[in-house]
């Protein structure tokens, strides 16, 4: 049969018409009504109707549990805090008692990444240096949270002429890059002769909040008609307090996976003002800091710029890790897929 | 479609005013007075003073100095910078390096994002997929400053491959590196962004619908998944060139590259107020144009959108 197929022969030779059986099914189709006795009931009856069924929240933690992207980037966060809290746990050496005969001497017994080029060691630095990062970005994200959540969910709830103005104000603000509009910030005399960790949040937080804001705005948008809103208003509740008691806690999913992840570009922000020389002032201990001053040695002693850099990395790749398994837990409609 | 054009040329005017008066306004009118800066906290001298509030229009009222600004920028009358150059002729310098580089930075982002990520959404799960999305999240998290000093030490002084850094004219072959270092980061956006859209998209009614009537392949993926998952990738890439020129003072900075972002940084560190105003004010020009083309090709990805 397979050989009368092939074209190149040419041979028109009337193919045997298949009578075709068609398949009328033998098989009895069997509806699977249990009869009355065996329906278990008594099954039925125990099922408890007071535990409450799992919450997204209840839900996204049981299948967070189980990533192993999740438990790698908490327990790495939960290492940079501790040591943020505590650096004197990790290092014994004083970051700033530093010796000039050390400058740029390799590891040594008690020093084990060497020293800089003005003889401190590297390793105290680069734990003490975690402070002043993990402070920005912390402080920063609360800053965005709480200025572009506002402005997003006024303009999402109430739409109209707010919506209008407040989406023209994030657009002004967002032709303008991060950095450039926190370099802008930091080089005004009022926050260049202040210098400190919290002239750097505010430069941040004043250009980085239109992107939390438009993440909002769609969120409440999806949720402000729903029918639990509705429900809410009709049993009396006003609009504002169904924004905050039934909108909000519902739309606060997208906002905490793009928290995480800013947070760890926030301090990627940080070092990159710092490394420019207006970020954080120089008596700051900070990772950006001592790249900045480890990049004239970067072609004799590259180490001392690498071991910030990669704590840096580091902490920004476990913030930008936890949203993306917070982005998969608690969108229940892509982990099906 | 010229109607839709016209209408988002509109809807930009309000971001192009708003951004440089919201420039100008932190420039000129915060705590701090720009033109005591002028002479490094010096007492100066009161007719000196006045010649140079005079030059800079800090005699007049706040709106008139922000419509006098806005007129010498469009007309290309920036003022002079310290040295006595017109700010003009440094920036039409320094603007081509600039663009070339991140005209460069963009086609890399682009080809090499959008390719990586058609893959990687395409065979989703599997082991390059997992390589990719690893990889992109270690571009991601290091920051530029340390990637850039990375590869300068690596390929330009260790194995020799490009100049470590930039000729003062910045031919096309010696802003490879540069370019490279300066899309990286945006290269692992884009292939995040295109990998989800196409993963999204290949489920879809109308892909099974091509694949029944019989279409290759090849001619699925191209013509029907990819023209369809774009979207999300091209409003990032018309966003990102606003980003990349931000970028481009830590990469110029790095690879000596004598554009507008190393132009800008120096200005920034001398207190060179005018030719500070004056680039950012260029740039938000170069963004919003930029977010106006991107409109455009939404039109043209997805026709449904002119008639909205």
């Amino acid at each position: 049969m397979s050989e009368n197929l092939t074209p190149d022969k040419g041979t028109t030779e009337p193919v045997t018409p298949v009578t075709r059986q068609g398949k009328i099914s033998s098989r009895t189709i069997e509806h699977f009504v249990a009869p009355l006795e065996e329906t278990p009931l008594a099954a039925v009856d125990n099922v408890d109707e007071t535990t409450v069924s799992l919450s997204l929240w209840a839900d996204a933690w049981r299948n967070l549990r189980k990533q192993p992207l999740f438990i790698i980037s908490a327990l790495l966060i939960l290492l940079v805090v501790v040591v943020a809290i505590v650096p004197g746990l990790f290092a014994h050496v004083d970051p700033t008692s530093c010796t000039l005969a050390d400058s740029a001497e390799g590891p040594r017994s008690g020093h084990p990444l060497g020293f800089t080029l003005q003889g401190c060691d590297v390793y105290s630095r680069m734990i003490y240096g975690t402070r002043a990062s993990l402070t920005v970005g912390i402080f920063t994200t609360l800053g965005v949270l709480i200025i572009g959540g506002i402005m997003g969910a006024l303009a999402g709830y109430y739409g109209g002429w707010l919506d209008t103005i407040l989406a023209r104000l994030a657009d002004i603000f967002f032709a303008l890059p991060l950095i450039l509009g926190a370099i802008i910030i930091n080089q005004l005399p009022l926050f260049r002769d202040n210098k400190s960790v919290w002239t750097v949040v505010i430069a941040l937080v004043a250009f980085g909040w239109p992107q939390i804001a438009r993440i909002t705005r769609g969120a409440v948008i999806e949720n402000r008609n729903a029918d639990f809103v509705m429900a809410a208003k009709a049993l009396g509740l006003s609009p504002f307090r169904a924004l905050m008691k039934h909108v909000v806690p519902n739309s606060l999913a997208p906002i905490i996976v793009v928290a995480s992840i800013s947070l760890g570009t926030f301090i990627v922000a940080e070092a990159t003002l710092s490394f420019l020389g207006i970020g954080l002032p120089f008596s700051v201990i900070s990772w950006g800091n001592d790249i900045s001053a480890a990049q004239t040695q970067v072609r004799n002693n590259p180490s001392v710029l690498l071991w910030p850099a990669v704590a840096l990395s580091i902490t920004v790749l476990s913030f930008i890790m936890l949203g993306d398994a917070l982005r998969d837990a608690l969108d229940p409609k892509a982990r099906k897929r | 479609m010229v109607m839709f054009t016209f209408r988002r040329f509109l809807q930009l005017i309000p971001v192009f005013f708003g951004a440089t008066l919201l420039v100008y306004f932190l420039v000129f009118a915060t705590p701090g007075d720009p033109i005591a800066a002028l002479s490094g906290g010096k007492p100066m001298a009161p007719a000196v003073e006045a010649a140079l509030r005079a030059q800079y229009n800090l005699d007049q009222p706040f709106w008139v100095q922000y419509g006098l600004y806005l007129k010498n920028l469009v007309t290309l009358n920036l003022g002079q910078t310290f040295s006595g150059q017109e700010v003009s002729a440094v920036i039409g310098r320094a603007y081509p390096v600039t663009a070339r580089l991140a005209v460069m930075a963009l086609a890399f982002e682009a080809i090499f994002g959008v390719f990586f990520g058609v893959i990687a959404g395409l065979r989703k799960g599997k082991l390059f997929d997992s390589t990719v999305l690893v990889a992109s999240l270690v571009v991601i998290a290091v920051p530029t400053f340390v990637l850039g000093f990375v590869l300068q030490l690596v390929i330009g002084v260790q194995l020799g491959w490009a100049k470590p850094t930039v000729s003062g004219t910045a031919p096309w072959n010696q802003l490879i590196l540069p370019a490279l270092v300066l899309g990286l980061v945006s290269l692992a956006y884009v292939i995040r962004l295109t990998r989800a859209s196409i993963s999204e998209n290949m489920n879809a009614d109308y892909v099974r619908t091509a694949t029944a009537k019989g279409l290759s392949r090849r001619r699925v993926v191209v013509v029907h998944i990819l023209r369809n998952s774009l979207i999300p990738v091209v409003t990032f890439l018309g966003a990102d060139l606003g980003g990349l020129m931000g970028g481009a003072i830590v990469t110029e900075g790095i690879f000596n590259v004598p554009g507008i972002g190393n132009l800008l940084y120096k200005a920034i560190l001398n207190g060179e107020t005018p030719t500070v105003v004056a680039v950012v004010g260029m740039l938000v020009i170069v963004f919003v144009l930029a977010n106006l083309v991107v409109d455009l090709l939404y039109a043209w990805l997805d026709p449904r959108i002119r008639y909205v």
